[in-house]
């Protein structure tokens, strides 16, 4: 890895950005590293889509500096504009039209040439599955459907650099690991990654870096491995059949915290195959009888809790 | 800059896009053709005998009242279509679609030389199928070809205006109900001027308005040019008219469409 070298895809320094009194982005620092997935994480209202919105020259911001693949937004939208793709989170596409109508009228806007254009219109619907529906109106579609055309628009002119706004938020689990796969083979093609999510578990599978947003203020930033030491909370629990055994088990991981009302035993762990294989084996060991047990890992109510002090109580309401 | 070089081509593609939501949504085009159709059969066949006898001379009647009717039914045929025009284009500006529109590099006028151009197509159509009726039910114009080309030029210049000052009108609103209530001032307006009845049947204060304001004179030259009634300065009066509607439509709608998005 040469981080040194190639410039940033996007680089931030104090971001701001107020509606009235309401400040959303109360200055906010952020390097993109060519060629990677980052992962802006937070719960609604945190500011994620403001700032999706500022580095994709949809609006201003009142304060600091954005460049994107070179370009300042301020002065040089269209140079930043040309590079990017973005899939915001109410489905960009015309109902109206068929979904091939839509992607020829992205590759026409992007001036790639009548029969270039039908070329990429057929070969990202046969990617993203659409092709049985290509002919029929976009408002006949499912919602997944829709989310999946929308995808592919934006991939019609082969952008450098592609934001994805909640990419899986409503999706059913199968377009989210289809969506998984088609970033990650982006990733793979050199193509830049910014996608903001409400989930810890997607940004820790694609991330290579997450910046945990809050209040419009970077908490945390860093690689998932570093975000997730932050964050106390991941556990396995066992449970037992009678006190005695409990006792044994208690005696063996003297950092447990214990529920003798259920005769459970919370050991912290962070829940990864390594760590339950040693446990187990330890438990062997010692002889003890486990009744049951189950693994906790750290969600984003975690990361909140330890890193603002706060739940996350908005989570799902949207 | 790139996107400014592409300004023909990406207005090409906005239009072909507005062309096959038509094509593909009629109803909206046939409402705008079908609204100034039934309001031609009803002032001449119910309102036509009275109205016809009131405006003199020894032919009278019916007929007579087509003959002057037709102007002011062909302009509201224009004003029906800006109607529509603001309806598609406020129904439009809630589609995320417009929303990648501004993340792409390509000309920002686009988008609404697309709508412009795309009305004025509509509207012209509708104006054939009016003109078509008018003269099914008996309307002559007594006119040569060369006034009937420069009474399709005003009414092309007249759409233009209309549906720039439409697209605006659209824009500046955030709900499809509030846009297509708008324009209805141009429904009033049309039946203040002297498109139904002469002004000179009007009050004093009522007539003076109704002769100073933009759709009399265009109505006068349009009668000018299809049945040789004198035109007197009303044609130079009508192109201005038309010039400023235009030009405030357009720096109207562009400035509302460099208009940052709503916060949502």
């Amino acid at each position: 890895m040469s981080a040194t070298a190639a410039p940033p895809a996007i680089h931030a320094a104090g971001l701001r950005k107020s509606y009235g009194t309401q400040v959303v982005l109360d200055g906010i620092d952020l390097d993109v590293p060519e060629g990677t997935v980052y992962a802006l994480l937070g719960p609604n209202g945190a500011g994620k889509t403001t700032t999706v919105h500022i580095l994709s020259t949809l609006i201003a911001a009142d304060g600091g500096r954005v460049e994107v693949a070179g370009h300042d937004v301020d002065r040089d939208p269209d140079g930043v504009r040309a590079a990017i793709g973005v899939t915001g989170q109410f489905s960009a596409v015309d109902r109206f039209l068929t979904g091939e109508e839509n992607l020829v009228l992205m590759a026409d806007l992007r001036h790639l040439g009548r029969a270039e254009g039908r070329r990429r219109a057929a070969e990202l619907l046969a990617r993203f599955d659409l092709v049985e529906a290509a002919r029929n109106p976009v408002s006949t579609w499912s919602g997944g459907m829709q989310r999946r055309l929308d995808l592919a628009m934006t991939l019609v002119g082969d952008p450098r650099i592609i934001f994805l706004d909640e990419p899986t938020a409503g999706l059913d689990p199968r377009s989210r690991r289809t969506m998984w796969q088609v970033v990650r083979d982006l990733v793979n093609d050199g193509v830049t990654i910014f996608l903001t999510t409400q989930y810890l578990e997607e940004a820790d599978r694609l991330a290579g870096r997450i910046a945990v947003l809050d209040h419009g203020r970077l908490v945390a930033e860093g690689t998932p491995a570093e975000l997730k030491r932050l964050v106390p909370g991941g556990h396995v629990r066992l449970e037992f059949a009678d006190n005695g055994e409990m006792e044994k088990a208690a005696r063996l991981f003297p950092g447990a915290s214990r529920d003798d009302e259920s005769l459970a035993l919370l050991v912290p762990s962070d829940g990864g195959v390594g760590a339950l294989r040693s446990l187990l084996d330890q438990l062997e060991h010692a002889s003890i009888d486990v009744d049951g047990l189950s693994v906790r890992t750290p969600d984003l109510d975690d990361v909140f809790l330890s890193l603002t002090g706060h739940a996350d109580t908005e989570k799902g309401a949207a | 800059m790139t996107a400014n070089a592409h300004v023909l081509s990406d207005s090409a593609t906005m239009l072909r896009r507005n062309l096959r939501h038509m094509q593909r949504y009629p109803s909206l085009t046939l409402f705008m053709i079908g609204i100034p159709v039934v309001l031609l059969l009803l002032f001449v066949f119910v309102f036509g005998g009275t109205l016809g006898a009131g405006l003199g001379g020894v032919s009278g009647g019916r007929d007579r009242y087509l003959a002057y009717l037709v102007p002011g039914i062909l302009l509201l045929t224009v004003a029906t279509a800006a109607q529509g025009t603001a309806i598609s284009v406020a129904m439009d500006m809630t589609e995320g679609i417009v929303a990648r529109f501004r993340t792409m590099a390509i000309s920002r006028a686009s988008v609404l030389t697309g709508h412009v151009v795309g009305s004025v197509i509509q509207t012209a159509l509708a104006l054939v199928v009016v003109m078509g009726v008018a003269l099914l039910i008996g309307f002559r114009p007594t006119t040569g070809p060369l006034a009937w080309v420069a009474a399709a030029g005003l009414l092309a210049l007249t759409s233009l205006a209309l549906t720039w000052l439409s697209v605006a009108l659209g824009m500046s609103t955030r709900s499809v109900e509030t846009a297509s209530n708008l324009p209805m001032f141009l429904m009033l307006l049309l039946f203040l001027g002297s498109g139904f009845v002469p002004t000179q049947t009007m009050p004093d204060g009522l007539r003076w308005f109704a002769e100073n304001q933009p759709f009399t004179p265009i109505i006068e030259t349009l009668r000018g040019l299809l049945l040789g009634t004198p035109i007197g300065d009303s044609g130079v009066i009508a192109v201005a008219w038309c010039g400023a509607i235009s030009l405030v439509g357009f720096l109207w709608a562009r400035r509302l469409y460099e208009r940052e998005p709503a916060h949502r």
